[in-house]
């Protein structure tokens, strides 16, 4: 019952529309897709908000305090209030600023992690859309987003705005290459774009235990992807003030802010599709439906996210960029030279 | 070939989408919104290969161009220095070459375009599922040679890339 919540839903939905009778079924079927995709909005928002909340306590515990704890139980209603209060708040357009492109970024800044997860298989069966490509379509889309960050610092006519919005851009362009490379190793041994492919082929052996290496990397590129600390000198507050969002206030820092969780949200999921055997089930444990096991996965990846964000300093840029390109993109091309032999032996031996 | 109302549909909404953008490109006077609008045109092909079920070439088409459009703009801010934004794609007075380069280009479209067979061009059989598999394998067996070359110069930029980011190390060490 519980394992097919999400896909009984769906087909209690479609059976319902066409029921009605006089529906085409293409229309049908767009509603169903509309459905789906307005699902996979509000699941990113709430658990953005979650998000927020989880930092401010994990912080507040890291550094011996409590944390929110005045609005609602347990202080659960402190990014509700935030929210609320940043709706409220006036958008100030600075006078300079190139409106059109300033008030666009926030906008078209949460739409990368909305395509991604209506692709993602978070359970048995249960992908909004199944594409073949799976993979190369993650990378596509994600790397639009290098673009709206962009968007946002250069429109806004700041000196701090435009030197976040050019880190931006370097450290992307930078942490793409070893994220992308250190995928192939998976590709090579699962042989398949396809996400549920790749899931299916690690029913008995997660790919993390085949490909240390290749996740270390995936995972410390994908935090500097996402802009997090120990690499999140985009908006490194010390040197450059807010970076990108310094000149947004209410709700398109919001935005800003939301889209920074769901990113993470986004590479934490990948990296549980990649690595940790998506919605399988550890230990034969399957008595728990395989999407909350995705979520749990996903859920101590961002944990790990977070405690970095207490635990370590802020790198230089030099230092960044020097890392990137000297320790992980050599490291992730030996990996993928290592991988290949390794199959090739395997294979010889008749594995 | 499809020919639901929706494929027209999406076909004639791109299309209008790629050329007005294009033309977007050609007149903006501020450079950064030309490269803006070249993510535009980008994007609405990367459409129009899915309309095609050309799924792969699609992202191809994101992946490649989305990161160029940004490395354009950082590159466009960097080597143009106008203190007026607005004025960094002006036109120039070369009406007479640019016409002639326009008429040869839209002369040679046209010569190419009558030429081909399209009629044989289309398929009949329908458009595989998977086009992945297809073209790992024709890049693979018919295309090896060019594949591996490009596969090389790539892989050859990239250690280039590296070596020259150590060599600046060393350097600065010896100094010390």
């Amino acid at each position: 019952m519980l394992e097919n919540l999400f896909v009984g839903t769906t087909d209690w939905l479609r059976s319902l529309l066409g029921g009605i009778g006089f529906l085409p079924t293409e229309i049908a079927e767009s509603i169903v897709l509309v459905v789906k995709l307005v699902a996979v909005l509000v699941f990113i928002l709430v658990n953005a908000l979650w998000l927020v909340y989880m930092e401010r306590k994990v912080a507040a515990f890291m550094q011996a305090r409590i944390g929110p704890n005045r609005v609602g139980p347990w202080g659960l209603l402190q990014t509700t209030a935030d929210i609320g209060k940043l709706i409220s708040k006036e958008i100030i357009i600075p006078k300079k600023a190139d409106k059109v492109v300033f008030l666009l970024a926030p906008v078209l800044i949460f739409m990368p992690p909305l395509m991604v997860f209506a692709v993602l298989p978070i359970g048995k069966n249960m992908a909004a859309l199944d594409l073949n490509i799976g993979v190369f379509y993650l990378l596509a889309i994600a790397s639009l987003s290098t673009l709206f960050f962009f968007m946002g610092g250069w429109a806004s006519n700041n000196k701090y705005s435009l030197l976040g919005a050019m880190r931006t851009v370097a450290q992307m362009v930078s942490y793409e290459l070893p994220l992308v490379l250190s995928l192939l190793g998976v590709i090579m041994i699962v042989g398949s774009l396809n996400l549920s492919d790749i899931i299916a082929a690690q029913e008995h052996t997660w790919l993390i235990f085949t490909q240390p290496i290749a996740f270390l990397i995936f995972f410390i590129a994908a935090v500097a992807e996402t802009n997090r600390c120990p690499f999140d000198l985009v908006e490194g507050e010390s040197e450059i003030i807010n970076g990108p969002y310094t000149e947004y206030g209410g709700m398109g820092f919001a935005m800003f802010f939301l889209a920074e969780y769901a990113n993470i949200m986004v590479v934490c999921a990948m990296a549980t599709i990649m690595f940790l055997g998506g919605w399988h089930a550890p230990f034969g444990l399957t008595f728990i439906p395989s999407w909350v096991w995705f979520f749990i996965k996903m859920y101590v990846l961002i944990f790990i996210v977070m405690q970095f964000r207490w635990t370590y300093p802020r790198i230089r840029v030099d230092q960044l960029m020097g890392f990137g390109w000297k320790v992980l993109v050599p490291l992730s091309l030996a990996n993928i030279f290592v991988t290949g032999i390794g199959m090739y032996i395997y294979r010889a031996i008749g594995w | 070939m499809e020919t639901s109302i929706y494929a027209v549909v999406a076909f004639y909404g791109l299309a209008a989408t790629i050329l007005g953008a294009a033309t977007m490109v050609v007149f903006m006077r501020n450079i950064v919104h030309s490269v803006l609008f070249l993510a535009v045109t980008f994007v609405a092909m990367a459409g129009l290969f899915l309309s095609l079920d050309a799924d792969f070439i699609a992202a191809v088409q994101v992946l490649v161009y989305a990161g160029a459009v940004c490395i354009m703009i950082v590159l466009g801010i960097m080597v143009i220095q106008r203190t007026n934004m607005n004025e960094t794609n002006l036109f120039n007075k070369q009406i007479l070459a640019g016409a002639g380069l326009t008429a040869l280009t839209v002369a040679f479209g046209a010569i190419f375009a009558g030429r081909t067979a399209w009629v044989e061009m289309v398929a009949a059989d329908a458009v595989p599922a998977n086009t992945v598999e297809a073209i790992g394998e024709l890049l693979l067996s018919k295309y090896v040679i060019p594949f591996e070359v490009a596969a090389l110069l790539l892989l050859v930029a990239l250690v280039g890339a590296i070596v020259l980011a150590r060599d600046e190390e060393v350097e600065t060490n010896a100094d010390n």
